[in-house]
């Protein structure tokens, strides 16, 4: 019986066999290098075009009374104000909203309430912000922000509320898995010391998980920042705008601002460089975003390191 | 004290002495306000789909499938939403066609190939940082590298393609989860036995990861049809001037089911309002259903190792 010996070369892999898995680990390699290529591309197209846009225009047009590209006006703190505002809404509503059904989905509800309660906050959460747009003009304002005050239909508390209501349930999950996330020792030994729920909830859980809330809060302000549709059609400053914090006032974002210039772009022949203006307003969107999403980050990795 | 005691049993009345007999009134009212943000936030959504459905009846009930075949119009009684369900079953085909296999096949790398090196962990933070990119921003990239520096103009192609790198970052993440949820045993199964790596991959991993992968890149898939913002910056606000014919509307003027959303519910007259709704309920009924779709995979292949 000789022939059945193995040699090294018997379980060497065939050539076949190892050029396809170099081919197909080649393709998986350049999927994955392309997201790096994406941002490259993204900082780079917003980049050059925001500097050709900052070094020609006349720098006294960055900070007058109002954004009036049409008219070649570019002030920034009405827009970036205009943000502010609505971001600021924004979070009055959806901390209290979405803070208050994480806790209650991770630490109050039974796993039965839980099943029944968290899909419907995923259904909250597919609905898309130009239907949340659409909705704030035609209910919120007239229902509530006109009934309440005196405001136009289009104002930027309208806008914000509903901005608010669409980051209440990114608040509310991922609040809920920051606080999912802490381990049961720690509310044992508060029960077991004699604590009740609410005391467990609010002085041993909470802030244990309160790096992971902040995450969130942090993640759904650079959300509320980003947002484009409800500004664009409940906000009420699409043409253009004068500066203005008042909420009950119509005003401008930085979004909206971007939406009436790329929708106008093509119509109106306005004034030199606004279709610059466009990337530079983006690349700014882009760095106090970005600067958000890294201080988010930041915070979950403190949490994950913790427990 | 004699008297009542002798109606407890043991047990409730050593719980009644450690509670002190008085009721939690702070800790029912924490109970209560948390139950209270929850239910607001589901009643909101409520109010809406009601208030969506009201407004839409007239249409809906008047003319459902006129609606659904007309091509827009300036008048509110003939206009209808067919190049929106149009150019949003072709921008889905990109989505589909483009972001499913890069993002599956970056999840794979990075979750089945690569080693924990600095480049390995720029991609990962970089995957993570382009999820919380605006998508208005990605329109811009698409308006600067689609439409303008490879020349192609406002086309539908062009919108497909910012809409894919939208929700590129969103399915890596995704898969990448679920691909990390298959435990280590299954590959060491495959590879104890000589399979390479891509056989192992294919063989092992991920039959098992591919509920938790599909139920990931449907979801994204219902944001995409949704994703308004990108759109309008690579020019899918043609309005009435966009083509009917789907493959005119490949390479010419195009529309999309969220962007008539927008452009109509600019439109102050009421019989707009009207058709605005209807053009929602039908944008919602897609949506809801990919979820539906989503989440009842999810729990029905839901597997715990």
């Amino acid at each position: 019986m000789t022939a059945a010996r193995l040699a090294a070369t018997d379980l060497q892999i065939s050539a076949g066999r190892r050029r396809r898995e170099g081919l197909v680990r080649l393709f998986f390699l350049a999927a994955a290098v392309l997201s790096i290529v994406i941002s490259l591309a993204i900082v780079l197209s917003l980049a050059g075009n925001a500097l050709t846009f900052f070094v020609n225009v006349d720098k006294s047009a960055l900070w007058t009374d109002g954004w009036f590209p049409r008219r070649g006006l570019f002030d920034i703190k009405t827009i970036v104000a205009g943000t502010l505002v609505i971001s600021l809404t924004a979070m009055l509503v959806a901390t209290p909203l979405g803070l208050g059904a994480g806790i209650f989905l991770s630490e109050y509800a039974t796993p039965r309430v839980r099943r029944l309660l968290k899909p419907a906050i995923e259904v909250l959460a597919s609905i898309p912000s130009v239907v949340l747009g659409f909705f704030a003009l035609t209910w919120i304002s007239p229902n509530i922000v006109q009934t309440l005050t005196g405001a136009p239909l289009s104002n930027m508390a309208t806008a914000g509320i509903a901005v608010g209501i669409l980051i209440t349930p990114l608040i509310a999950s991922i609040s809920e898995d920051a606080l999912h996330a802490v381990p049961n020792y720690l509310r044992e030994a508060s029960y077991g010391l004699g604590a009740r729920r609410r005391t467990t909830t609010l002085r041993v859980v909470f802030p244990a998980a309160v790096s992971g809330v902040v995450a969130a809060l942090i993640l759904g302000v650079s959300r509320a920042i980003g947002e484009t549709m409800i500004v664009a059609i409940a906000a009420g400053g699409t043409g253009g705008s004068l500066f203005e914090v008042n909420p009950l006032e119509p005003g401008q974002t930085m979004t909206a601002a971007m939406t009436a210039l790329a929708i106008g772009s093509d119509r109106v022949r306005g004034a030199e460089y606004t279709f610059e203006s466009l990337f530079f307003v983006g690349f700014l969107l882009f760095v106090m975003t970005l600067g958000l999403n890294l201080a988010s980050d930041a915070f979950v990795r403190r949490f994950r390191r913790a427990y | 004290m004699g008297i009542r005691s002798q109606a407890l049993r043991p047990s409730e009345l050593v719980e009644q002495r450690l509670r002190g007999g008085r009721t939690d009134w702070p800790g029912r009212l924490v109970a209560g306000a948390l139950l209270l943000a929850l239910l607001i936030s589901l009643g909101i959504l409520l109010v809406l789909l009601a208030d969506i459905l009201l407004r839409a009846w007239p249409v809906l009930s008047s003319r459902p499938l006129d609606f659904l075949t007309s091509p827009l119009s300036a008048r509110p009684a003939t206009a209808g939403i067919v190049q929106g369900i149009v150019g949003s079953i072709l921008l889905m085909a990109f989505v589909i066609g483009l972001s499913l296999p890069v993002g599956i096949g970056a999840a794979i790398y990075l979750e089945e190939y690569a080693h924990d090196t600095p480049m390995t962990r720029l991609i990962r933070t970089n995957i993570r940082n382009l999820a919380g990119v605006p998508a208005i921003v990605y329109g811009l990239l698409g308006l600067a590298v689609f439409v303008t520096t490879l020349g192609m103009g406002k086309i539908l192609i062009a919108g497909g393609l910012t809409l894919a790198v939208v929700v590129l970052p969103i399915v890596v993440i995704t898969a990448s989860e679920a691909l990390r949820a298959v435990p280590n045993s299954i590959r060491e199964a495959a590879l104890g036995v000589g399979a390479t790596r891509w056989e192992m991959v294919r063989s092992h991993v991920l039959p098992y990861a591919a509920p938790g992968i599909f139920t990931g890149t449907i979801l994204s898939l219902a944001r995409a049809f949704g994703e308004t913002a990108p759109l309008l910056m690579v020019g899918a606000i043609a309005g009435t001037f966009s083509a009917t014919d789907p493959a005119d509307m490949l390479t010419g003027s195009y529309t999309a089911l969220p962007t008539v959303v927008f452009d109509w519910s600019g439109k102050p007259q009421d019989e707009f309002r009207a058709l605005t709704a209807a053009a929602i309920v039908v944008l919602l009924v897609v949506i809801l259903l990919v979820n539906a779709t989503a989440i009842t995979l999810r729990n029905r292949y839901d597997r715990r190792w």
